[in-house]
């Protein structure tokens, strides 16, 4: 819970602008809000602010409540054996398995330490990411700003796009073996085609008017791309690059779970091959606390890149 | 660069002899916008096109400016036949064509920038023309940090930067409220008068258009032809736009182009009307 006093400070307040009122983070800590209160008496007092974080608080209280009663059904009734924790685990169990997996060093796994896991499959996502998303930008830009070669090529993406990629992974497999590169092929096909329809989608929605006014000032056809289209584009491109790491991961693993030396996706075949549910489950958590990071990462890149936007109506209207 | 007072660069002549302009549709058909137009804007004359909706008015602008071609006819700028993007034009749209993501000043040093002028020349030359159009103190600010008044003059000064032969202008004050609408129409006229760009004005507001302009084309409804052309032969310099409104000789030019007008007006009206009914 206390990444909320992160995003609080991350807020894009522009302090030389007479346009914005610094507006408080609608998720503040309420330690942040006793120190407020301590230090400025006035604004304290101010019923508003009270009453926002009432409701703030409200919604917290709400999430931590609706958590407990879910995990603690689950200990509950694998406890009672009401459903039975040798196929669907028990927290517990998921926990001391977590416990586990980081403590006992190169035991860990049959193929070395938890933490080289997680480094195979990061960087397997990673590059796999880097490798989609350059090719999504350009062939999404590229084929943007040229109509005939979108007419041309456009039915054939439609077509890639409708086979199941995933088994792609079978065939990059075979032909390059159990190294990280069938992975980062097959998380790099994923990630394409969301990047690739997003970028080719924010081209189209350049305003004609503003690319008229480029070209009538004299701009070459690669300065409009430069200064006009890719700015343009950008916006579109990164609100699809968060989905597009959740695929990036999706592609690793499920690339591992297929045929690896090393891996999360490996951890997880193996414990399932020794049906042992908590280790599935454990890396599962381990798997969504990562995505949750990069997310993390995701969105400050995105408000820097992106900080020339005005400020939203909901942002103001949440409060 | 721009020095005070500035000496202007001569306005070229625009002759747009013959102009036919079709485009097909995407079901096939063909849809004439103008047909056989015929005019002329004399070097540093400012002409304001008048026509119903939907006339073809910015599709001439598009062919003067070169972003068009025409179907028959030929536009000339400065005796030289267009084709392409023709050199030393401007245009101000109705809509913002700035660009969001660049400063104030950014969007100003747009036009040399595009044209291979240095960075820091660009700015400088930006910084100028912030202060001519009462914006220094701005140049840090995004576009979505000013109001419409103020949008209006960054689009100004960054048409102007280029020091245009011609200026054209597709109803740029259409989105603005009355009061600051006289404003800025009183400071185009003022920069006009400094520069001497041809200038050639499409509005729907025909005060707007007999208040600014030496010459006023009337133009038909759809498929867009030239129905009369006025010269408007009120002094300059003409003084606060707000003022010259009263004067006994502007309503009376006004009265004989709206009678020219509305007949197109009506027809226009009827015709999606009909459409509608």
């Amino acid at each position: 819970m206390n990444t909320s006093h992160d995003a609080g400070a991350a807020q894009p307040v522009q302090h030389n602008g007479t346009y914005m009122m610094p507006v408080e983070s609608p998720m503040r800590t309420a330690q942040d809000a006793a120190r407020l209160e301590g230090g400025d008496a006035k604004r304290g007092a101010n019923p508003g602010r009270r009453m926002a974080r009432v409701r703030r608080l409200r919604v917290v209280a709400a999430q931590i409540v609706l958590a407990v009663v879910l995990i603690g059904s689950w200990q509950l009734l694998t406890t009672w054996k009401v459903v039975d924790p040798f196929f669907f685990g028990q927290p517990s169990g998921i926990a001391k398995q977590l416990k586990d997996y980081f403590t006992q060093g190169d035991q860990a796994t049959e193929f070395g330490s938890y933490w080289s896991q997680i480094f195979t499959t990061m960087r397997e996502a990673v590059f796999g990411f880097l490798l989609g998303t350059a090719g999504g930008i350009v062939l999404g830009i590229g084929l943007g700003v040229s109509p005939f070669m979108a007419k041309v090529i456009g039915p054939y993406i439609k077509i890639f796009n409708a086979i199941p990629r995933i088994v792609l992974g079978s065939i990059f497999l075979v032909a390059f073996g159990l190294g990280p590169t069938p992975k980062i092929l097959l998380a790099a096909v994923l990630v394409f085609f969301v990047v690739f329809f997003n970028a080719f989608q924010g081209v189209r929605e350049v305003d004609r008017n503003v690319l008229n006014n480029a070209r009538v000032l004299g701009a070459s056809k690669l300065r409009i791309v430069k200064d006009v289209t890719l700015p343009s584009a950008l916006t579109w491109i990164i609100a699809s690059l968060h989905t597009a790491f959740g695929f990036a991961i999706v592609g690793a693993i499920v690339g591992e779970v297929l045929g690896a030396q090393s891996g999360l996706g490996l951890v997880i075949a193996t414990a399932q091959n020794q049906f042992n549910p908590d280790g599935v489950f454990a890396t599962m958590f381990v798997i969504a606390v990562i995505t949750l990071c990069v997310e993390f990462i995701l969105t400050r890149v995105e408000r820097r890149l992106l900080s020339w936007r005005p400020p939203s109506q909901s942002e103001a209207a949440a409060i | 660069m721009a020095t005070q007072p500035v000496t202007g660069v001569p306005g070229a002549r625009i002759e747009i002899s013959g102009v036919t302009k079709r485009f097909l549709t995407p079901s096939g058909e063909v849809f004439t916008a103008i047909k056989d137009v015929d005019f002329e804007v004399e070097p540093g004359q400012f002409c304001a096109v008048v026509g119903p909706t939907g006339c073809g008015k910015s599709t001439t602008l598009g062919l003067v400016s070169g972003l068009d071609k025409p179907s028959e006819g030929e536009v000339r700028v400065a005796g030289k036949k267009v084709d392409g993007i023709s050199d030393g034009v401007s245009f101000m749209f109705q809509a913002d064509a700035l660009l969001p993501w660049k400063t104030v000043l950014g969007n100003v040093a747009l036009g040399p920038s595009f044209r291979g002028v240095k960075k820091k020349e660009a700015e400088a030359q930006a910084r100028d023309w912030l202060r001519r159009v009462g914006l220094a103190g701005f140049e840090d600010r995004h576009p979505h940090q000013l109001s419409g008044g103020m949008r209006k003059r960054v689009a100004m000064a960054a048409a102007l930067i280029n020091e245009p032969r011609i200026l054209l202008m597709d109803e740029p004050f259409g989105a603005l409220d009355v009061q600051t609408k006289a404003i800025m129409q009183t400071e185009l006229i003022g920069l006009w008068e400094q520069l001497r760009p041809s200038v050639l004005f499409i509005t729907h507001d025909l005060e707007e258009a007999v208040a600014l302009a030496d010459r006023v084309v009337v133009m038909t409804s759809s498929p867009g032809t030239i129905k009369a052309v006025f010269d408007i032969d009120l002094p300059r310099p003409r003084g606060a736009i707000q003022d010259i409104r009263f004067q006994p000789e502007f309503l009376e030019l006004h009265r004989q182009i709206w009678e020219s007008l509305r007949e197109e007006v009506e027809t226009a009206y009827a015709r999606t009307a009909g459409v509608a009914a």
